[in-house]
């Protein structure tokens, strides 16, 4: 079965989800393409976007034609050649609502497991829920007499594990996107000793036409994007918990959310980070994760307690934030929560204290938005400030040259174990998975 | 064309911002003013210099494509909106693609030559960013033949100013031409940092020409060959006018220092069904400047500064091979040669042009001639150029599709 013919009859477990319906939209563009071509003409393209709950797949619908039409308008001058023999179809505009209608055609919504018996390749963007994914993997498993790859979104959990669960027989491999799927252009790829040389050259070949960068990682829990993030986050929390003994815990989550973002010239601060994921996400990844890493706990009672309080971060169905460990005022964080008082305390109250107690930046710095856009100058930039902060004596430089040498070590920790196969690809994922302005193995802020 | 059987002339000129991208009061994603905002801003710009509506006899309003932009035509009624005293007064709108504004001139001077009207209140609008830039190109595809749409560029216009270029790098050269089209490029965002209207008022870039080098033509992303540097803007905005008799001028108390002379006119069209005879020439440019400047009595050496209809730049640089500036496949060399800059032999869009103040298609001739008026009655401001008393006339080139509805108009200031 070639590429095209095993696009044919495809099936996104968990479709109307954040994940799953990024993957639903790149997979129904790459279907619609292949059923476009000249020699796939007559042929049935199916894409099934299986979701449990019919108001989800509603919304996805939705979701679906307003980016296709996007995806449309942004390679219109490709779909006229596309579309050169429909005669009736002249202008932009009717051949951008004939590609978006060709789209939504191959889409089935659906929630019901059987529509998944009839396709060759299945995504799974469910829940991180191992006897879940299990139970249902080996169900469409069992009842598809083709054989199907699956292709799992876990974030987490060890592929071999999967497969074994689910008696799958290594016809699974993990094609970890970021989220938002559509956006994102890094895709983690896992594969283990059982995949046949196959269905790796087609997820390569599925990734390169989606036009992702793709970071190969080894099959241990949390691979390379996760785990580097949990363990980033723990540290934090620790250094939150170290720090509570000498203030008061707001005012140590907002100093170690600024050191990570403005003295470490990230996008974001860890604590909102967690808040973006979700405090829930976070934990639960932690939870999954941690039986496989005999050697280290990778737990927070921390985010138990937050989780307990109903504290969970995460996104509005518009792509806000919500109030996590944070609490936001478009986009930006204004106040920390408090779990002994259940209540959240505005950052005006104390935040020009702690910046005080924290220290200047340096003048060479710039924020993140400016260092990461900056074409050619952007080694040179951080550089300068860093080697600049390096000379400052005060708290802040303390703190990010203390959390930098630990975000360096995770960074080596995840290839020495084996877990990304070289320093290079660590990097990649939190340059292009994160966004992060460099990567976590570096020369930067050397004591 | 002989000469005028009647004394015509210009004044209150009036221009909305050129309102687009580049400026920075707007945002794709927020509600903007509507058609009717800039008809009036414009429409009551001018009647506030002539005395009100009470001295208009006649209303014109030049439009291509509100239809399809703003789902609104009819706009011969907006003209009373414009102010209650033009209730019930003869008003017509013009269209003739991107010089729909010039056509509503030309209305007003027949008018005023007819002696049916001694006041013609003229203006031009078009309100295109209703929509995003790939439907602006089906709606202004409209200015070519239909019929050719299917076989088009998905950016129609662009790709047949394309087919220009391409034709012209073939003739002449490709380095050698982008040379003009940069200089082209560069000279209108200079004039348009000098004009408070035009969309490019604000631009800030320091070096021009390292942008403009650093966007080569991609056809995989946009046309073959030009950028997007090399195009007029999309843009909302409109431009007032008065058309007047020497009694209409005296009813609205100009000054003759402050009125320009209209003193010849031309209009040709050119068979919309028919490709253009020779990529590399603008045949209907040159015929109309031609007949323009014969009923003048006058040659290009007589001119001060000149509107040139630069949509794209290449039509700058074939503009000036067919008014004469240059001979064939020497016009990219005059404009790298700044001839046409601003301190150059003949200064040229003098405000920005379509590339720099803008393109509100409709509006665009109305636009043209209030900057001639402008310049030659020292109302430009910052942008204002030295008229010498030896070559005191202006001139308007406004062209409708790829060559083929042109208007060529020729002024003086009326005391010179």
């Amino acid at each position: 079965m070639n590429y095209d013919e095993k696009l044919q009859n495809v099936t996104v477990l968990g479709a109307a989800g954040k994940m799953g319906s990024g993957i639903l939209l790149l997979t129904a563009v790459e279907m619609a393409d292949l059923s476009l071509k000249p020699e796939n003409k007559g042929k049935t393209f199916c894409l099934n976007a299986m979701d449990v709950s019919p108001q989800g797949l509603a919304g996805l619908m939705r979701y679906l034609k307003v980016q296709v039409q996007k995806i449309a308008e942004k390679k219109t001058v490709y779909l006229r050649s596309l579309y050169a023999e429909r005669a009736d179809l002249i202008e932009n505009e009717d051949i951008i609502n004939e590609y978006v209608f060709d789209v939504l055609n191959i889409v089935r919504p659906v929630t019901t497991l059987e529509s998944a018996y009839e396709s060759n390749l299945i995504f799974e963007a469910i829940i991180e829920n191992l006897d879940l994914k299990n139970k249902i993997l080996s169900q469409i498993d069992k009842n598809n007499t083709k054989k199907p790859w699956f292709f799992t979104n876990t974030s987490s959990i060890p592929i071999h594990i999967l497969d074994e669960g689910a008696g799958l027989n290594g016809r699974i491999l993990g094609f970890h996107f970021y989220n938002p799927p559509a956006v994102q252009r890094l895709v983690e790829v896992i594969t283990t000793d059982k995949n046949s040389r196959e269905m790796i050259d087609f997820a390569n070949q599925y990734a390169k036409n989606l036009k992702k960068i793709v970071v190969p990682s080894n099959d241990k829990a949390g691979f390379i994007g996760n785990g580097h993030f949990m363990r980033d986050a723990l540290h934090g929390i620790h250094e939150v918990e170290r720090l509570t003994e000498e203030m008061p815990f707001v005012e140590a989550v907002y100093m170690i959310n600024k050191v990570t973002q403005d003295f470490l010239v990230r996008p974001m601060g860890i604590f909102q980070l967690i808040d973006y994921v979700g405090v829930d996400v976070v934990k639960f990844i932690m939870q999954v994760m941690n039986p496989h890493l005999p050697d280290e706990d990778l737990h927070s009672d921390l985010l138990d307690r937050l989780y307990d309080q109903g504290v969970k971060g995460g996104q509005k169905s518009d792509g806000s934030q919500k109030d996590g460990i944070l609490r936001y005022e478009k986009g930006k964080p204004i106040a920390v929560y408090n779990p002994d008082l259940k209540d959240y305390i505005d950052i005006s109250l104390f935040g020009k204290k702690v910046d005080e107690h924290l220290g200047s930046l340096p003048a060479s710095w710039h924020p993140w938005k400016i260092v990461n856009f900056s074409k050619g100058g952007k080694d040179s930039m951080l550089e300068t400030y860093f080697n600049d902060l390096s000379n400052l004596k005060t708290l802040g430089s303390q703190l990010a040259r203390k959390y930098n040498t630990r975000s360096n070590e995770i960074g080596n920790y995840l290839v020495s174990s084996k877990v990304a196969n070289k320093a290079e690809d660590v990097n990649t994922v939190m340059l292009t998975g994160f966004y992060h302005a460099y990567g976590p193995i570096n020369n930067y802020l050397k004591s | 064309m002989s000469k005028l059987r009647r004394k015509v002339y210009m004044a209150a000129g009036y221009n909305t911002i050129s309102m687009g991208t580049g400026r920075s009061e707007f945002n794709p994603k927020k509600t903007r003013p509507g058609l009717e905002h800039y008809i009036k801003e414009a429409g009551q710009g001018t009647l506030k210099q002539i005395g009100g509506a009470r001295n208009v006899d006649e209303g014109a309003i030049g439009n291509f494509m509100a239809p399809r932009f703003n789902k609104q035509g009819h706009l011969a009624g907006f003209i009373p909106y414009i102010d209650e005293d033009l209730q019930y007064k003869p008003c017509i709108r013009t269209e003739g693609a991107c010089a729909s504004g010039a056509l509503s001139l030309v209305s007003g001077i027949k008018s005023v030559l007819a002696e049916s009207a001694e006041v013609v209140l003229a203006v031009g609008v078009e309100v295109q960013n209703t929509m995003k830039a790939i439907y602006g190109a089906d709606v202004l595809a409209g200015a070519g033949w239909f019929q050719k749409r299917k076989n088009g560029h998905a950016y129609f216009f662009p790709g047949q100013f394309s087919d220009r270029a391409k034709a012209y790098y073939e003739k002449y050269g490709m380095e050698y031409a982008r040379k003009g089209m940069k200089q082209w490029f560069i000279n209108a965002i200079e004039n348009a940092r000098l004009c408070p209207t035009a969309q490019e008022y604000e631009n800030k870039v320091e070096d021009l020409g390292t942008l403009y080098d650093k966007m080569a033509p991609n056809g995989k992303a946009f046309v073959d060959s030009l950028n997007v540097l090399d195009c007029s803007k999309v843009s909302d905005g409109a431009s007032g006018i008065a058309i007047m008799s020497e009694e209409g001028m005296k009813r609205c108390g100009i000054r003759r220092d402050q009125a320009v002379e209209v003193i010849s006119y031309a209009q040709v069209e050119r068979n919309i069904t028919n490709d253009p005879p020779d990529r590399t020439e603008l045949t209907a440019i040159k015929k109309a400047a031609k007949q323009a400047l014969d009923s003048a009595g006058i040659t290009i050496n007589d001119l001060a500064t000149a509107e040139i209809h630069d949509c794209f730049s290449i039509a700058g640089i074939l503009t000036t091979e067919a008014l004469g500036f240059a001979e064939p496949g020497k016009g990219a060399q005059f404009v790298a040669d700044r001839n046409t800059a601003r301190d150059g032999k003949i200064p040229m869009n003098t405000t920005g042009g379509l590339i720099g103040w803008g393109h509100p298609t409709g509006g665009t001739g109305v636009h043209q001639a209030v900057t001639i008026w402008e310049q030659l009655t020292g109302n430009a401001g910052s942008a204002q150029i030295e008229i010498s008393k030896d070559r005191p006339y202006g001139m308007t080139i406004n062209m409708g599709g790829d060559d083929v509805t042109v208007v060529a108009i020729i002024y003086k200031r009326a005391d010179s």
